[in-house]
């Protein structure tokens, strides 16, 4: 239990903001940033902790967005199971891409651009069929009830995706204990030696791209309830892929809380530049690229990790006892 | 008798029109040390592979515990008590020492403590016990020997493939090393080992099998491999023997 502790802690600091804020800008700001976060998340289970890259978590995160749009505005069906559905069709989207391209042995940069391969296809594909509504997308009718999965408040929107992130740091944390998450981390870090120690990779590899694909789909099913709107750019588009791969890479790659660290500054920093530049086109994305360069220079291990290393690093030389010198203390 | 605990018949291995391993036989029955020598570029690591299921036989079959496992994956294999070092050590350097040896103990134990208990208790008796919350890549070499020996024995094998553990060791490493790997095959497991380190050969092994240019080209104990002339010609050169011979003669 001890071990959930930090997740509580961070949870319940969150869940105090709507208390003390009540701009509509800034908590429409952190609901952006925590549905990243939750996307990230996704990502960081398969590419953080099984070292498996990914360049196209867009292709669950729109398969998400998609199924629940589908199944609310053209078969009436009710938002909460929309979004259940929509989690199960990412799940089933990760299984399909991760049984194919890992049964074919694909790694490293080829599976990267395989997954990035099958994003745009599908981006292309949902941007002329009739059902997805072609060029057009997709709104959902506006109805401010709960039982549709919408509400009056922003700050219960707020709790929805809070909710759902800290089930995303609850998973992260079972995993890095659980066997399953143990074989994971052996297979990034040598398939081989992982193999030859009785690990199946190419299963162990499949069910994290389900468990990930699975988050990230979450995030696009709350993108739906929360805009109304959906099209093929926004769902498949390769921005989606972009920020859950940043956010646990800037954050802390096989982190519990990377992806989340990752988010905050990533938008943050964007947000902040808007503010002081104006809304310079892409001005966003330059930032993001700066911050990534830095981080991959001065802290590979993301944020999360560097502080993990300074907070040893001053443990070690200021809190811990000092040892006698090795040799003289075992004679 | 029963049947040994491996038996590898008529095994080839042939990489487009190179046949690194042609035809070749061997047998490890359990509670016995067995060594597989030979030059360089024999095929005795091409030979490992086969048997541990990381390539497929072009010809020949692999039989353990009875029964034919012929081209089942690494992971099988390893589920069933084959477990193997590698010559080029692999540890999975970004983890401590106790979470590599961990990834073996997971395979018979599900539960973390028990895996955990086992990986403590493994490291301990290799020789880590100093050393089990340090990165693995801040090992010395002989460490990553040991490391790749204690994750072996880890996963619970009947059949541990040993590919060279020695190599690279100073003398007195080697002397602490040995006894380690004669504890656990007395323990009940066959060792089927790689070799060069020809003083840890004639003492360990009881049985000796020579490969040379991927044939079994001399089988029986140390003392008699090494006094075959095909072993000393594969090793030194065609007519070596019959020099040696007159030269002491």
């Amino acid at each position: 239990m001890k071990a959930f502790l930090p997740i509580a802690i961070v949870v319940a600091g969150l869940a105090c903001v709507p208390l003390f804020v009540h701009s509509n800008v800034v908590l429409n700001f952190l609901l952006v940033t925590l549905m990243i976060a939750l996307a990230g998340q996704g990502w960081n289970i398969l590419g953080g902790y099984g070292g498996q890259y990914s360049f196209g978590h867009a292709a669950f995160f729109g398969a998400g967005a998609y199924t629940t749009a589908i199944l609310q505005a053209h078969y009436g069906v009710n938002a909460w199971l929309g979004f259940v559905a929509g989690v199960a069709a990412g799940a089933a989207v990760g299984a399909i891409i991760g049984g194919l391209a890992f049964r074919a042995g694909l790694r490293s940069s080829y599976f990267a651009l395989v997954t990035l391969a099958f994003a745009e296809v599908l981006r292309i594909l949902t941007s002329v069929a009739p059902i997805t509504g072609a060029g057009v997308g997709i709104l959902i009718k506006l109805d401010l009830r709960a039982q549709s999965f919408q509400f009056q408040s922003r700050a219960i929107f707020y709790f929805v995706i809070l909710a759902l992130v800290a089930i995303a740091l609850i998973i992260a944390q079972l995993l890095e204990r659980s066997r399953f998450g143990v074989w994971l981390i052996a297979v990034r870090e040598n398939e081989d030696a992982a193999m030859a120690l009785g690990v199946d990779a190419t299963a162990v590899k499949l069910g994290a791209m389900i468990v990930s694909a699975a988050i990230t789909a979450a995030a696009g099913c709350f993108y739906v309830q929360y805009f109304l709107f959906i099209d093929a750019g926004i769902a498949y588009g390769t921005w989606i892929s972009i920020e859950a791969l940043l956010t646990p890479i800037i954050g802390g790659v096989g982190t519990v809380f990377g992806a989340l660290v990752g988010a905050l500054v990533v938008k943050s920093l964007g947000e902040g530049a808007k503010l002081v530049t104006g809304d310079v086109p892409g001005l966003d994305l330059m930032i993001y690229g700066a911050v990534l360069v830095l981080v991959i220079r001065f802290a590979p291990r993301g944020i999360v990790g560097a502080l993990a290393d300074i907070y040893a690093h001053v443990t070690r030389r200021f809190v811990a006892p000092r040892k006698p010198a090795a040799g003289v203390a075992h004679g | 008798m029963a049947e040994p605990l491996l038996m590898v018949e008529g095994v080839s291995r042939r990489f487009g029109g190179l046949l690194a391993v042609n035809a070749a036989s061997l047998s490890a029955p359990a509670t016995r040390i067995t060594a597989l020598i030979g030059p360089n570029g024999a095929g005795k690591t091409t030979l490992f592979a086969v048997i541990s299921g990381f390539l497929r036989p072009s010809a020949g079959r692999v039989r353990y515990a009875g029964e034919d496992v012929t081209g089942e994956p690494p992971h099988r294999l390893a589920r069933r008590g084959i477990a193997r070092t590698f010559q080029i050590v692999q540890p999975f350097a970004g983890l401590t020492v106790r979470d590599n040896i961990l990834v073996g103990a997971h395979l018979r134990h599900r539960a973390r403590a028990a895996a955990l208990a086992i990986a403590e208790e493994i490291g301990h008796e290799v020789g880590l016990g100093d050393v089990l919350d340090r990165p693995a890549h801040t090992l010395t070499v002989s460490g990553r020997k040991r490391l790749e020996l204690a994750r072996a024995l880890a996963t619970g094998p009947k059949l541990l493939l040993l590919d060279e553990v020695l190599a690279g060791l100073n003398p007195s490493e080697i002397r602490d090393f040995a006894p380690v790997i004669r504890t656990f095959c007395a323990g009940g497991i066959a060792v089927v080992m790689i070799e060069h380190v020809m003083q840890a050969v004639m003492s360990l092994a009881e049985h000796v099998y020579v490969l040379a240019e991927g044939r079994v080209i001399a089988a029986g104990s140390p003392g008699e491999v090494a006094a075959d002339p095909a072993v000393v010609e594969a090793y030194l050169g065609h007519g070596a023997a019959a020099k040696l011979r007159s030269a002491h003669g």
